[in-house]
């Protein structure tokens, strides 16, 4: 069932979202060689706390599995949902995906971002330039009037034409009271138009591109999913409002 | 965090305890039980089908029939 958000409920969810960006700048600017993504998650549960708000997804339960740390860090080959780990240092070189969301007020909020690790190889950098302008390219298309496909394809394109693929089985997704709401956002056409945008909707929309081919799998902690040809892969995610003045980005600091 | 992706696919194969292989739109087979709010309204699936299915993110080849369409 779609929810829609009146100005002041659009209001709560920029506070819940303003510390999600806050806290994800944070986390890029601890990002060297030689940092654990322990660590970087210990930074982030510590400073929502310190803020009043919850860590979204830490406890998020699905089909009885449970997602035990606050962000997910995804290294290099992964796409997203990856856990957090002591035994899991950055390299210089890598490029790593920072997704992050918390529950303040009962309000959700949902970012995140792509960084590279000290340098990092040229065609890592335009996946994740091509990726974020994938990700303006749908917010771009977030308008009152226009249906969820639309956001789709202004995402689709993008990647598409810089030669990168989209990974099919994750998507985006309505955010507010819950972390997913209707409508799921896919970022590739679907053949169906999807629900028509109109002011008060949010959506997290998150495109996941790969370098090479679009197919992933999940390893065997049952949450990492990774590219099958083990090429990079880059995530962008903004949480957006449709409002009559366009699209609104909640997930800024 | 991302969602998984709820998909459309046509039912292959029906077997025990309500589960179906499920032919999908994307070319994936997977293979789905029916969601408990059908059971309890005896929406009937049959081979040919048009379904609605959610997969689990968990494990990419099950998921969930969550509809029945046309």
């Amino acid at each position: 069932m779609i929810l829609l958000k009146s100005r002041e409920e659009v209001e709560q969810m920029r506070a819940a979202n303003a510390i999600v960006a806050e806290i994800l700048v944070a986390l890029r600017e601890r990002v060297a060689p030689g940092v654990s993504t322990a660590e970087l998650d210990a930074l982030a549960e510590e400073m929502t706390i310190k803020r009043g708000a919850r860590p979204a997804f830490k406890g998020y339960t699905v089909g009885g599995r449970v997602f035990p740390a606050s962000v997910c860090i995804s290294i290099n080959d992964e796409v997203v949902h990856g856990i957090p780990s002591s035994r899991r240092v950055l390299q210089a070189g890598d490029i790593v995906g920072l997704d992050f969301g918390v529950c303040y007020r009962g309000y959700f909020g949902d970012s995140a971002m792509t960084v590279p690790v000290g340098r990092v190889s040229p065609d890592a950098e335009r996946l994740m330039e091509v990726t974020r302008a994938a990700l303006d390219a749908g917010i771009e298309a977030a308008r009152a009037g226009a249906h969820v496909a639309d956001i789709s394809a202004a995402v689709q394109d993008t990647a598409e034409k810089a030669g990168y693929s989209l990974v099919r089985e994750f998507v985006g997704h309505g955010i507010g009271r819950s972390l997913h709401e209707d409508p799921q956002v896919p970022n590739y056409r679907t053949g169906a138009r999807g629900v028509r945008l109109q002011e008060g909707l949010v959506l997290a929309i998150e495109p996941m591109v790969n370098a090479g081919r679009p197919d992933v799998f999940v390893k065997e902690d049952g949450w990492t999913a990774a590219t099958r040809d083990g090429r990079l892969s880059a995530h962008f995610e903004h949480s957006v409002a449709v409002t009559a003045n366009g699209p609104y980005i909640l997930s800024v600091p | 965090m991302s969602d998984a992706i709820a998909v459309s696919g046509t039912v292959s194969q029906s077997m025990p305890n309500a589960l179906h292989r499920v032919h999908l739109d994307n070319g994936h087979k997977v293979l789905a039980h029916v969601s408990g709010t059908m059971r309890m309204r005896y929406i009937r699936i049959a081979p040919g089908d048009r379904v609605t299915v959610e997969l689990s993110p968990l494990d990419l080849s099950r998921g969930r029939i969550t509809g029945r369409v046309g």
